[in-house]
């Protein structure tokens, strides 16, 4: 079973800080979101049962560095990595990410599976992975917790709202995962010093046949900002007895308890 | 009529976007029709119809059930051309939130998902929703001739909505899905509510062990409150998913949240943002919760919640 996991880039978000109600990203590191490796996880655990290649794509965001930060995918247990990198693409929506993502699915070739973390670190939106579905015109099923490939047809458990669901897409399909589908495995030194050596293509819109005009965005953040927090911040000292004593004076004193 | 067209598989969700779409839509000069699908929808007709529907589109085509994200995804492009829908209100749930995103794709639309606010501005759209794992809320405005919102539960609400004429029309579709259902079954155990929860503690990956949230809920029991917990725990599965708080679960707004042994990363602490008092215990000085707390109290869990629960006794 050939899978192509879908990996994006994104600013660490535990070293964001807000300076002025703006989330400062400059200087933060990149890495590839949680629920991306859970992604690739799943598509590493499904060729050790099933065989086949595991490619991972990724569509370069604000970041120069994502070819660099792509290895880790490669580290992680990928065969080999694609990283679409234009600076027509500096800030896509997530229709031009899906139509990117797409074009190059199809210059990859071979894909019986493609899988997707359920939303993006900095974004959420949970849209790309549905896009990319429609354009390719496959079946998708949104978060899985558990996949698994039954003859030509991928198999998927997910909770949904008030249901349970095991459901079936036969191949090719688009699945997007939870976190709670795996625990991704943290590479060693010898994965990371054997990923050097994996290939990794860089391409650009051109190699795709697509050009910047048909991925303008045709959404406008009209402002991002966060929203104002004011609290107290105190911290008590002394012993566990004392702390909580002082805590739940405090608390009556506020009218919560003893009212 | 132009129209803002409402879809939700949850009826009481479709209730609230069509009262909240009638609004826009009065600012925009648009109808707003609403759509059920599914085997029985027709049912909810009458119910969409009083929360402030002109039009309800009824399909009970067999291929709805379950509501799978392609067959309703193409169902919902066909009725947006009937009804010559310009924006249109997906409840996002996650099935809602699966299928927006192909319904855009088709529809060539941008589309803004979890969008928490929705308001009519200069005659254009302005959606909120929460970026950077929840540390920012983003306001986005879609360029699009079609625009496809999809929506929070809870966002607008139907109560005290003016009913609109509520034609039922039932098109015939051409929609199927290649997904097949092996199985599926209503979730057991009970169900909490933590939107509405006066008082509640959280709990996290402080806990060493299952048996141990036996503490936390001896706390909660001492504050009269309601235990909510952290995606972590969910994920171990030592608690269910409607007890998460954050941006992939509720978003609460008590008079107190009490977190214990949870570090506050942003996607927790958003769903906390909205109480009037946050404190937390935590054995790290350093740990992100205690920059959004009004109050504090560092050390073990394991000393600390037994010392409050004794504390509270004599309150
Ligand atoms: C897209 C996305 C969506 C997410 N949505 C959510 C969401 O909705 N809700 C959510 O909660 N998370 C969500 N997360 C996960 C989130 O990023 C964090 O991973 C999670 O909230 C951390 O849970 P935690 O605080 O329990 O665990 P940890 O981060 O591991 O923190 C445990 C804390 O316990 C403290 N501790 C340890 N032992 C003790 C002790 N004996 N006494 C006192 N303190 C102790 C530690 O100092 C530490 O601060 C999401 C993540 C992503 C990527
Ligand atoms: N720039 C990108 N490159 C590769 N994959 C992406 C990119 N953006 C989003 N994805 C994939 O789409 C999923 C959903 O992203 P989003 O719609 O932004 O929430 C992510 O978990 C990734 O699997």
């Amino acid at each position: 079973m050939d899978i192509v996991v879908c990996v994006k880039t994104n600013p660490d978000l535990q070293m964001v800080r807000v300076k002025d109600r703006v989330a400062v990203t400059e200087a933060v590191p990149y890495k590839i979101g949680d629920l991306e490796k859970n992604a690739l996880q799943a598509a590493v655990d499904l060729r050790a049962a099933a065989g086949g290649k595991v490619t991972a794509l990724c569509l370069a965001v604000g970041n120069r560095k994502a070819a660099e930060d792509v290895k880790v995918a490669l580290a992680m247990g990928a065969d080999e990595a694609v990283v679409i990198d234009d600076p027509a693409l500096a800030a896509p929506d997530q229709a031009a990410v899906a139509t990117a993502l797409a074009a190059a699915v199809k210059k990859i070739g071979a894909c019986d599976l493609l899988l997707f973390g359920e939303g993006s670190t900095d974004n959420y939106s949970g849209q790309v992975g549905a896009r990319v579905a429609e354009i390719l015109g496959l079946p998708q099923i949104g978060y899985a917790r558990k996949v698994e490939a039954v003859g030509g047809a991928v198999r998927c458990e997910r909770s949904m709202d008030d249901m349970l669901e095991t459901l079936e897409a036969p191949l090719p399909a688009v699945v997007t995962v939870v976190s709670e589908i795996n625990e991704p495995t943290i590479p060693g030194l010898m994965q990371i010093m054997k990923a050097k050596s994996k290939p990794l293509q860089v391409w650009s819109l051109a190699d795709l046949g697509l050009d910047a005009a048909q991925l303008a965005p045709t959404r406008e953040i009209v402002s991002n900002l966060a929203e104002e927090q004011d609290r107290k911040h105190i911290l008590f000292d002394g012993s566990a007895a004392e702390q909580a004593d002082a805590f739940v004076n405090a608390l009556i004193k506020e009218g919560v308890l003893g009212r | 009529m132009a129209a803002v067209l409402v879809y939700s598989e949850k009826v009481e969700t479709a209730r609230e976007l069509v009262a909240g779409g009638k609004e826009l839509g009065a600012a925009l000069g648009l109808g707003v029709s609403a759509v059920a699908l599914g085997p029985g929808a027709g049912a909810a007709a009458s119910e969409l119809a009083a929360a402030g529907a002109d039009t309800v589109y009824v399909s009970e085509d067999a291929a709805f059930e379950g509501w799978p994200a392609d067959a309703v995804a193409a169902g919902l492009a066909q009725i947006a051309e009937l009804a010559g829908a310009s924006v249109v209100l997906v409840g996002s749930t996650r099935r809602g939130k699966e299928t927006a995103p192909r319904l855009a794709q088709k529809l060539g639309a941008g589309c803004v998902s979890d969008v928490n606010s929705l308001v009519a501005e200069g005659g254009d759209l302005v959606a909120g929703r929460y970026a950077f794992g929840g540390a920012t809320v983003a306001r986005e405005k879609l360029g699009t001739a079609v625009k496809v919102f999809a929506v929070m539960p809870k966002t607008f609400s139907a109560e005290g909505a003016s009913a609109g004429a509520g034609a039922v029309e039932t098109p015939t579709l051409d929609v199927s899905s290649s997904v097949k259902v092996v199985d599926r079954r209503a979730k057991e155990g009970e169900h909490v509510n933590l939107d509405a929860a006066p008082r509640i503690v959280g709990i996290g990956r402080g806990f060493n062990a299952r048996e141990d949230l036996a503490l936390g809920d001896q706390l909660a029991a001492a504050l009269e409150a309601v235990v909510g917990c952290t995606k972590s725990l969910a994920d171990f599965e030592w608690l269910g998913e409607d007890r998460i708080i954050g941006l992939s679960g509720a978003k609460t707004a008590p008079d107190l949240y009490l977190s214990v042994g949870v570090s506050g990363q942003i996607q927790h602490t958003v769903g906390v943002a909205g109480a009037k008092l946050i404190a937390a215990v935590n054995k790290d000085k350093e740990a992100p919760i205690f920059a959004m707390a009004d109050y504090g109290i560092v050390g073990d869990l394991y000393e600390v919640v037994p010392a409050l629960v004794e504390r509270l006794k004599s309150v």
